[in-house]
């Protein structure tokens, strides 16, 4: 099942990719559309990270190729911002919360710029949206997983772009992080903004996204969540994991009680 | 005179590798100094069979070539080989250090060098090699003046790239998403460090330079929580351990590097016991307060 956008801001065209020499994502073809806040769902493996690596030129492609804005990635650089896994950092790094957010300008500037007072000002206001302005001056290894989750979204911010790929965003975060970030998001894409977000946890999933991608190394289905987020799609994308499948009726099930708290 | 020669060397030599040193901590590739120090070997007997002198900047552009050529192996052993860091570290400089012996030994007529000297250096002779110009002008010992280009260029080099030798040491995925190469920025490091390490091997010795890479930066880092601060701390180590190292030597009547060396150690050493925030006993007081703060606190409650 593949629903094309009618304004596309990425489009994957016919993607293959590998890892190590072993292909982990097949063909995949797909336009995913402005402003939505796009959810990359799938089981362990199935690609989700790899997905938005190569959206970014972060891998080299066996085939395929991917246009943002239709338009090359190297034309459209500082509209797309990047954010990598949390863990991928060094959190002993010898440097401060404003420090790290103010990395987000480094790609508007040239070669012998430093970061100025308005590059400052801007981090400083990132840093307010995602409330750590208190945290400014304080270095990054004295931040709990949530608190670093912000940092990356604040320096992401900073970058003033048009299109995010988030790489789970939502992991490892407490309650009160997860709905602050979710605010965030909703208020960029409320701007036209577009975020794709890789995401594991399904029950939080169904509630988050607007538009869904299913991906198992191949592209399961795309589109607006109401379509897509289907038993049949989820077990297909899932295959026959029991747990999972009894799992999947289970907020199929909730899903059609909106009872559920809003935090 | 000699006293102040010889500590001026050290202290720019132990400027500029603290410099590089720095980044190299931070990218857990510390003993890729190491790696580099030894695998240029070949790289100055080629250019020394080639060019026919001991010209520095020969000798200079051969090491930073093999320089560049050794972390283009370890990266593809690690990559290609799914080798780990440290094996292919391990595996690519004895391999080529010892291909350096062998091109010593069997062109040793031809070869005014030898290993003992490249291996160990001898800043005590800093001030018997001056920089006579034709006229006959003194202008003070050639290796201070090698030393100096060299601090001239990393300074440049780490003042030109800061923010991407920073971020690609940081967040490498980040960098390269926003445009930034992260391989041509690693090979620019290694070829900064290459250079730097055959510009001093002449006169401190490999030994010495790789400790000089990695004890004050590895020191200033338990100290500083900024780059800037660690930047700036290693500088303010690599004077006093030169300084400290040649008046310990002269005391001792001993090894100038050796003392350098040492005086590093020792550092290093305080440090590690006492630096304001991660010291060992440091943290213990600071526990040990708070236990009896607490214990007060809860004795003040009971009341």
């Amino acid at each position: 099942m593949k629903i094309e956008a009618k304004d596309p801001v990425v489009e994957f065209h016919d993607l293959t990719a590998s890892y190590d020499k072993k292909p982990v994502l097949w063909n995949i073809d797909m336009t995913l559309p402005q402003g939505a806040l796009i959810g990359i769902i799938g089981p362990n493996g199935a690609g989700k990270s790899t997905l938005i690596k190569a959206a970014m030129g972060l891998l080299p492609l066996a085939s395929g190729y991917v246009r943002l804005f239709d338009r090359p990635l190297d034309e459209v650089r500082r509209r797309v911002s990047y954010v990598p896994q949390r863990e991928t950092v060094d959190w002993d790094f010898p440097t401060a919360v404003l420090d790290v957010v103010l990395m987000g300008r480094y790609g508007r500037l040239g070669l012998l710029a430093r970061p100025g007072k308005a590059d400052r000002e801007i981090a400083r206001e990132c840093l307010r949206k995602v409330g750590m302005e208190a945290f400014a001056r304080r270095q990054i290894s004295q931040l709990s997983g949530g608190q670093q989750q912000r940092v990356f979204l604040a320096r992401a911010l900073a970058q003033e772009a048009d299109l995010y790929f988030m790489d789970e965003p939502f992991s490892g975060v407490d309650a009160a992080t997860e709905s602050a970030i979710l605010s965030i998001l909703q208020e960029m894409t409320a701007q036209q903004k577009t975020v794709v977000v890789v995401h594991h946890d399904l029950q939080s999933a169904a509630e988050f996204f607007d538009w869904i991608v299913l991906l198992n190394m191949r592209l399961v289905a795309s589109g607006p969540i109401e379509k897509v987020f289907t038993p049949d799609l989820l077990q297909e994308t899932y295959g026959g994991k029991l747990t999972v499948l009894s799992e999947v009726g289970e907020l199929v099930r909730k899903r059609q009680i909106p009872s559920r708290e809003k935090y | 005179m000699d006293a102040f020669y010889i500590i001026l060397t050290a202290t720019l030599i132990a400027l500029s590798c603290g410099l590089l040193g720095c980044f190299l901590i931070l990218r857990r590739m510390a003993m890729v100094g190491d790696a580099i120090s030894h695998a240029v070997l070949p790289g100055i007997v080629i250019a020394f069979l080639v060019s026919g002198t001991r010209d520095s900047f020969w000798m200079m552009g051969g090491a930073a070539l093999l320089g560049i050529f050794t972390t283009f192996l370890i990266e593809f052993f690690h990559k290609r080989a799914r080798l780990q860091t440290d094996a292919a570290i391990g595996v690519t400089f004895t391999w080529l250090f010892a291909l350096g012996i062998i091109l010593i030994s069997v062109f040793a007529g031809q070869v005014d060098l030898d290993q003992e000297c490249v291996l160990y250096g001898e800043i005590a002779y800093v001030p018997l090699d001056l920089w006579i110009t034709e006229s006959g002008k003194v202008l003070g010992p050639r290796a201070l003046y090698i030393a100096g280009l060299v601090l001239l260029i990393n300074i440049s080099f780490v003042y030109v790239g800061y923010k991407e030798l920073l971020l690609t040491t940081f967040d490498p995925t980040f960098a390269a998403s926003i445009g930034i190469s992260i391989s041509l920025w690693n090979y620019l490091l290694m070829g900064a460090v290459s250079m730097t390490t055959v510009a001093s091997f002449e006169s401190v010795g490999a030994i010495l330079v790789v400790a000089l890479l990695v004890a004050p930066p590895a020191t200033a880092y338990l100290l500083t929580d900024r780059f800037p601060a660690l930047l700036a701390a290693t500088a303010a180590l690599a004077v006093a351990i030169s300084a400290g190292g040649y008046y310990l030597a002269a005391w001792l009547d001993g090894s100038i590097a050796g003392a350098i060396v040492t005086v590093a150690g020792v550092l290093f050493g305080l440090a590690f016991l006492f630096a304001p925030r991660h010291g060992l006993l440091t943290r213990r007081w600071r526990q040990r307060r708070q236990r009896q703060a607490l214990a007060e606190a809860a004795a003040g409650y009971r009341e």
